[in-house]
């Protein structure tokens, strides 16, 4: 009960002191919409990502074997503790336009990731994918392989085995997975700032938004909050009813 | 002073030390609260003056044997905050007036503050100056890529001040949280050009370059320094003042690149 009100008692707080008369005048500024917008967008893009790149890699953790596995797995789990804009700064210092990939990207086509919506998606998926691969490991590890050994006996390849027999069996877990990691996406504050900058429309994402608001007008930084909160919590009540029962039902 | 160039030297100090004797009532009396400066003197500074102050902080304790000044350097207006909510500090230096505002309206600070130096703004570019950037023209250009201060901070609010007096529509393309975010982005050299205060050039080494420019004139950032109401070191904290408001106090932050007023 103590960790339920710890836990609980921060957000009760932002809600005492929500200007709930203004709140209109508030959330009907059109940068709200703006960076409402771009939060989800991106989110939702870097949610895609780690699909793509997480999936793969949990199966490889969960099923593989070969030395150094162990570490592989700590590595894995790095971008989760470490601080948010040493991330950034790291992914600065790779895609950059003078990092040790960037510079490559910039010279030969001229591209340049930083300050670019682009930039934010690939912060937020770095932040968040460990969520989706944590999740999605633990899935495969405790699916019951006897399923994939009879898909293997008749005939059927890895990749079908993969496609038909694992990825429904452990779908609870990956959207499990998912759903976390587009609320850490969602949240995204240290890596998006640090690497992608902030610009409105482009990378000024919500946390962003809060935070400057902060510097200079705390009563709409406490608004901006209390609308992430709604949408996290949206997300995760409908998402968590929708799928997750649903599947495992 | 600064403007006075044709005073001859050797009349200028004298008449230096007589208007802080005026200011500060020293003599005798001064002399005897000289000797009083002891124990530990807490300065609560804005994160502009990390450097020299931690510098000053030093040499004051040399000078003073038996003391020892503890810094907390953030943003001026947490470090407010942090005062008006009953924090033990002996002297506030702030990098605006509008900060040291917060702390006088609650009556917390022991007399009036003193302006004791001034920021201005310079543009930054990476070594070498990739871009050419000559002036805040180039600013304007969409082409190059540009860091500013959010306007929700005092470096930006001065850049936006400085467009305004230029009468030029900036292109940036990040607005950073801080002026240290905004000259990280240049030490990178992730962006072309960025305005930041002329000390955080100069903090930055070789890998950045300065470029003065006349409308930052329109935009100089005052730091007042104050002992405070509720100091538990009130000696300590008057007699650290007076050294930053000394010559070897105001070297050292000329040195740094700030404005002496």
């Amino acid at each position: 009960m103590l960790g339920l009100a710890f836990l609980l008692l921060p957000l009760a707080g932002l809600l005492v002191r929500t200007p709930w008369g203004e709140l209109g005048t508030h959330l009907a500024q059109p940068a709200v919409a703006e960076a409402l917008r771009l939060s989800l967008v991106s989110a939702l893009l870097a949610t895609a990502i780690c699909l793509l790149l997480g999936v793969p890699l949990a199966w490889v953790l969960a099923r593989a074997s070969f030395p150094g596995l162990r570490l592989v797995r700590a590595l894995v789990t790095l971008p989760m503790v470490l601080p948010p804009v040493v991330g950034g700064v790291a992914l600065l210092l790779l895609l950059g336009r003078r990092g040790l990939v960037g510079q490559y990207l910039y010279d030969w086509f001229g591209v340049s990731l930083p300050f670019t919506t682009a930039a934010v998606v690939i912060a937020e998926a770095f932040v968040a994918m460990p969520f989706l691969v944590i999740a999605v490991e633990g899935a495969l590890r405790g699916a019951d392989r006897r399923y994939e050994d009879a898909a293997a006996t008749l005939g059927a390849g890895r990749w079908l085995t993969f496609r038909r027999v694992t990825l429904p069996m452990v779908a609870p877990g990956v959207s499990a997975g998912a759903v976390l990691c587009f609320a850490r996406a969602l949240g995204e504050f240290g890596a998006t700032i640090t690497f992608a900058g902030n610009f409105p429309g482009v990378t000024r994402t919500m946390p962003l938004s809060i935070y400057l608001a902060l510097e200079s007008d705390p009563e709409a930084a406490i608004v901006l909050s209390l609308l992430l909160l709604v949408v996290s919590v949206a997300v995760l009540v409908a998402l968590r009813g929708r799928w997750i029962t649903g599947a495992s039902s | 002073m600064l403007r006075r160039t044709h005073t001859p030297r050797h009349l200028a100090v004298p008449t230096a030390v007589a208007l802080a004797c005026t200011l500060t009532a020293c003599g005798t009396e001064g002399d005897e609260a000289a000797a009083d400066v002891t124990g530990d003197i807490t300065v609560f500074a804005a994160a502009s003056l990390t450097d020299t102050f931690t510098e000053l902080g030093e040499a004051f304790e040399a000078e003073h044997p038996g003391t020892t000044v503890t810094f907390s350097f953030a943003g001026s207006s947490a470090l407010a905050q942090q005062i008006i909510s009953g924090a033990p500090a002996d002297v506030f230096a702030s990098a605006s007036p509008a900060t040291m505002a917060l702390v006088t309206d609650e009556e917390l600070a022991a007399g009036d503050p003193v302006v004791f130096v001034r920021n201005r703004l310079q543009i930054a570019v990476p070594a070498g100056n990739p871009a050419g950037v000559t002036g805040l023209e180039d600013f304007t250009n969409e082409d190059l890529t540009i860091a500013l201060c959010a306007e929700e901070v005092p470096c930006g609010v001065a850049s936006v001040q400085v467009f305004e007096a230029a009468g030029l529509t900036p292109a940036p393309d990040t607005y950073e949280e801080d002026v240290r975010a905004t000259l990280t982005k240049v030490e990178l050299d992730e962006v072309d050009a960025a305005l930041v205060y002329r000390t955080d050039v100069l903090v930055a080494g070789d890998a950045v370059e300065g470029i003065d420019f006349p409308e930052a004139e329109e935009a100089v950032n005052d730091y007042p320094i104050a002992v405070l109401a509720e100091a538990p070191n009130a000696v300590g904290g008057r007699a650290f003042v007076d050294f930053v408001r000394s010559e070897a106090g105001r070297a050292a932050l000329g040195s740094a690149g700030f404005d002496l007023p």
